[in-house]
């Protein structure tokens, strides 16, 4: 009797915390609604599966707990009851997987006019950088990394002249405009992660990741590192600030390019002298 | 073999090799250290692995402390909090879990439960604890080495795990973590084998495969899924051993570390993930389908009826463990890899919970129409399912590819691990004990003292991780050792708290059982023989508690499945597997 009342109480429980507790997801600013709807569709499944078979097991338990006289029924197994079963599992298993894959789809092709921005993190900070007017990045690699120049920019690579270089600083984007973030670590293992947006993705020594998304509410979003780096993984912590054009504009005005900074004197030279490439320092 | 028939009665086959009762020990290093005899080394294995796991309980209340009163505790540092996750994970999933019911219940109960008188090769058996023991104590030691233990999370991914900003990781720590894994290993396959080679050869006359209890069926699966996932974290383990003593970079790329140009190129952290979650997953099901194959026979002993569906209940074991080695890389879906791996391994991970859901049917189609036994092996049981159940629903949201990009390395992993593969394993693993601690030692545990051990770490258990994932899907990250941020509200930290109350509430429970063990030795009543009236083999040796060789003069022979609970027509409600007598109505009774 007590243990029936514990399990629907367990359920009751469960199903309240979920409807009225204030613990719910941040309020979203990205085109990424579609994982939340899909999230919300395996809520109502699952939920329905627990609060079913936690009840059927309650009442099993009430009605057929033991008695003096009382006689299991004898049923090795029941082919139809176990097909049906399974059917109906298989249904409900297809009907999140579906979307999720449909979902998936879309999540990982990015659109033609995505700006690709970049973001590096190492132990235990943001950098970031924009393309400038070409609209392209230039090229990089860790073994160009000094402290001039803190994200081993290619300093022959003409495309990298004009590109704003945030190290240290806020990341901001235009609203309502669809951006692929590519990842970079210059060290250990990182993951850029934005809950608002929804989307994350780790960053990887020796290989680019990414990401894209569109934003769609102003604002100004933590970010946080989403895969463990080290002992300053708590706090390696960032903002995003999501503005409108003109105020975006204005901010990226007063941003410096590479060319800007000391490494990025000699691709200067180079962009005038030679196309691309040049010669080695 | 064309020699031999079978008697036309029974279908019992005659013996094909003379029964050579085990030689016995009579020294005392020979008996109590370096025993031959499985039940003892059963003994030594839980006993080692109950010990480094009460360490694992202390770390786990350090963690909770920390996070739910942050900075009140000063001797916290963030350092010290990464070491005691990595530790408390570790030592939680391989030297317990793993340990406990493979080298625990597998050695206690497969010689009995097929009629064996031991393991087949007692000498490696013997050998195979005693690596397991000098795993623990270097894995232990790493407590005391220089810089500590690692911090690199229990996944130890590189390149973090070898580098200097992990605690550990350019110390003793991980060298020590790598040793003590690599260890494990060699010592858990000198007991795989065993295992597997004792179910599969030494079964006793009539014991077919279809007749084996799904205890065994979950042991021997896991054993052989063990066997063939463990290799993957050994090479990775030395691999990653070799980056870190000899500067070789398998799994380290050219990178710069606090702006310093390191001397590795060349290699992928990527590969590392992989080789681990090789592992890693089918390591979920090696410690799931021994708790399903123990819980299926819970119920069925304590609710008076044989398993719903036995035949489905193997076949869901079997193809549990062949899917488990497909879908790793869900562990993976943000890690970087090519994206197109996100539609076939949400797929897999997808289709695997067909069989697994069924498994749970079939235990709550066993309690129905059955006469239940509200006995303590019967409510863990059902802890067991209703822990599992939510664990397994969790499970959907993260194996579904894209839901789990938001919730991925967030509190909401954590809960769901801890629900599905904690919890549950744990209350299996008590329900077992309450079981056959009778046949174990002749005496019952305390029903009182158990009561209170079990409502407070079920209910409790539920009280920290159910609302663990409403925390997560706030958007707070795992391992962080504090986790105020702009977008969390302050009752987060107020919710934080009361898990951490919890958690401390269900640590102190646990003291209780293990004073419920201590105390029934020694005063617990006497259970006499076969106190649950349980028709499988391990309750019918001739003495209780089982000697060495198990089975006196002579070995048993069995006539039917383990499951003849309630026959129709039979003079009592169970009917002993190597009972000759009453033959079964179900034309298909194994």
């Amino acid at each position: 009797m007590i243990v029936a009342a514990s399990l629907v109480l367990i359920v009751l429980f469960s199903v309240a915390f979920h409807l009225v507790s204030p613990w719910w997801w941040t309020p979203i600013a990205s085109n990424w609604g579609y994982i939340d709807t899909t999230l919300v569709i395996t809520f109502w499944i699952t939920g329905a599966v627990f609060t079913a078979v936690v009840l059927f097991m309650a009442w099993c338990v009430f009605r057929y707990r033991h008695k003096p006289g009382r006689v299991a029924h004898y049923e090795p197994e029941s082919k139809r009851l176990e097909i049906w079963l399974t059917a109906l599992t298989a249904l409900g298993v297809a009907a999140m997987l579906a979307p999720g894959l449909v979902v998936w789809n879309r999540f990982i092709t990015v659109p033609d006019d995505a700006t690709e921005i970049e973001v590096v993190a190492q132990q235990w900070f943001w950098s970031y950088r924009l393309p400038g007017a070409d609209g392209q990045l230039g090229s990089s690699d860790v073994t160009w990394i000094s402290a001039d120049n803190p994200l081993g920019l290619n300093p022959h690579d003409r495309f990298g002249a004009d590109d704003v270089v945030i190290d240290g600083g806020d990341l901001h984007l235009p609203i309502g405009k669809p951006v692929k973030v590519l990842l970079r670590s210059v060290d250990v293992l990182h993951d850029f992660y934005v809950p608002e947006f929804r989307a994350k993705m780790d960053m990887v020594p020796g290989m680019v990741t990414y990401f894209w998304f569109t934003p769609t509410r102003t604002g100004e979003f933590e970010v946080l590192c989403a895969e463990l780096c080290g002992t300053g993984h708590g706090y390696m912590r960032g903002y995003v600030l999501i503005d409108e054009e003109a105020e975006y504009e204005a901010w990226l005005g007063e941003q410096l390019t590479f060319a800007g900074l000391p490494a990025g004197k000699e691709v200067q030279v180079a962009n005038t002298a030679e196309p691309i490439g040049g010669s080695d320092p | 073999m064309s020699s031999v028939s079978e008697d036309p009665d029974t279908g019992i086959p005659p013996a094909e090799v003379p029964d050579l009762p085990p030689p016995h020990a009579h020294g005392f290093w020979s008996r109590w250290v370096f025993s031959q005899d499985a039940k003892y080394i059963a003994l030594q294995y839980s006993g080692t692995a109950i010990a480094i796991g009460l360490v694992a309980l202390v770390l786990s209340w350090l963690i909770r402390m920390q996070l739910g009163f942050p900075g009140v505790f000063d001797f916290i540092s963030a350092e010290a909090y990464y070491q005691f996750i990595t530790m408390h994970g570790m030592i939680m999933v391989v030297y317990l879990l793993t340990a406990i019911f493979l080298g625990g219940f597998g050695n206690y109960l497969i010689p009995l439960m097929v009629g064996a008188r031991d393991m087949v090769f007692p000498f490696v058996n013997m050998l195979s604890f005693w690596v397991y023991f000098l795993a623990v104590v270097v894995l232990a030691a790493s407590f005391f080495a220089p810089g500590g233990p690692t911090g690199a999370g229990w996944t130890l991914y590189p390149p973090q795990a070898i580098l200097s900003g992990t605690p550990g990781g350019t110390q003793w720590g991980i060298v020590l973590m790598l040793v003590s894994l690599i260890l494990f290993i060699i010592g858990f396959t000198m007991g795989g084998l065993n295992y597997a080679v004792t179910v599969l050869q030494a079964r006793t006359r009539g014991m077919t495969l279809m007749r084996m209890p799904l205890t065994i069926w979950g042991i021997f699966t896991a054993t052989v899924m063990a066997l063939l996932a463990f290799p993957a974290l050994f090479v990775a383990s030395v691999m990653m051993l070799f980056d870190r003593l000899l500067g070789t970079s398998f799994f380290m790329p050219a990178l710069v570390e606090m702006g310093e140009q390191l001397s590795y190129g060349g290699g992928s952290p990527i590969v590392f993930q992989h080789l681990f979650w090789f592992f890693g997953h089918p390591e979920v099901y090696i410690v799931a389908l021994p708790a399903f194959g123990i819980v299926s026979d819970l119920i069925a002993v304590h609710a008076r009826k044989n398993i719903f569906g036995y035949r489905m209940m193997v076949w869901a074991i079997v193809i549990i463990g062949a899917l488990s080695f497909i879908v790793w890389a869900h562990h993976m879906y943000v890690s970087g890899m090519h994206p197109y791996f996100g539609f076939f391994f949400a797929t897999t991970t997808l289709i695997i919970a067909v069989p697994t859901a069924l498994k749970v049917y079939n235990w709550i189609l066993t309690l129905w129409r059955g006469d239940i036994h509200l006995t303590l092996p019967m409510l863990f049981a059902l802890g067991f399912i209703v822990t599992f159940l939510n664990g397994g629903l969790t499970g959907l949201f993260l194996g579904n590819v894209v839901v789990d990009v938001p919730l991925s390395d967030t509190m909401f992993v954590v809960a769901h691990f801890h629900m599905v593969m904690g919890v549950a394993p744990i209350m299996v693993i008590y329900g077992a004990i309450y079981h056959w601690f009778p046949l174990i030692s002749g005496r019952m545990l305390s029903h009182r003292m158990g009561l209170i051990h079990f409502w407070v770490t079920f209910i409790g258990a539920y009280a920290i991780f159910f609302p663990m994932h409403y925390v997560g899907l706030v958007g707070v990250p795992r391992r962080y050792p504090d986790i105020s941020a702009s977008f969390v509200p302050d009752s987060v930290a107020t919710l934080n708290a009361f898990i951490t109350v919890a958690a401390l509430t269900v640590g102190a429970a646990q003291m209780l059982f293990l004073f419920n063990v201590a105390w029934s030795l020694a005063r617990g009543r006497k259970a006499g023989h076969n106190p649950w009236r349980a028709a499988s083999l391990e309750w019918q040796t001739p003495e209780v508690p089982p000697r060495h060789g198990n089975w006196g003069e002579e070995l048993p022979v069995v006539y039917r499945w383990a499951y003849d609970y309630s026959v129709p027509g039979a003079p009592r409600d169970y009917i002993a597997q190597d009972d000759p007598g009453h033959r079964a109505s179900w034309s298909h009774v194994p």
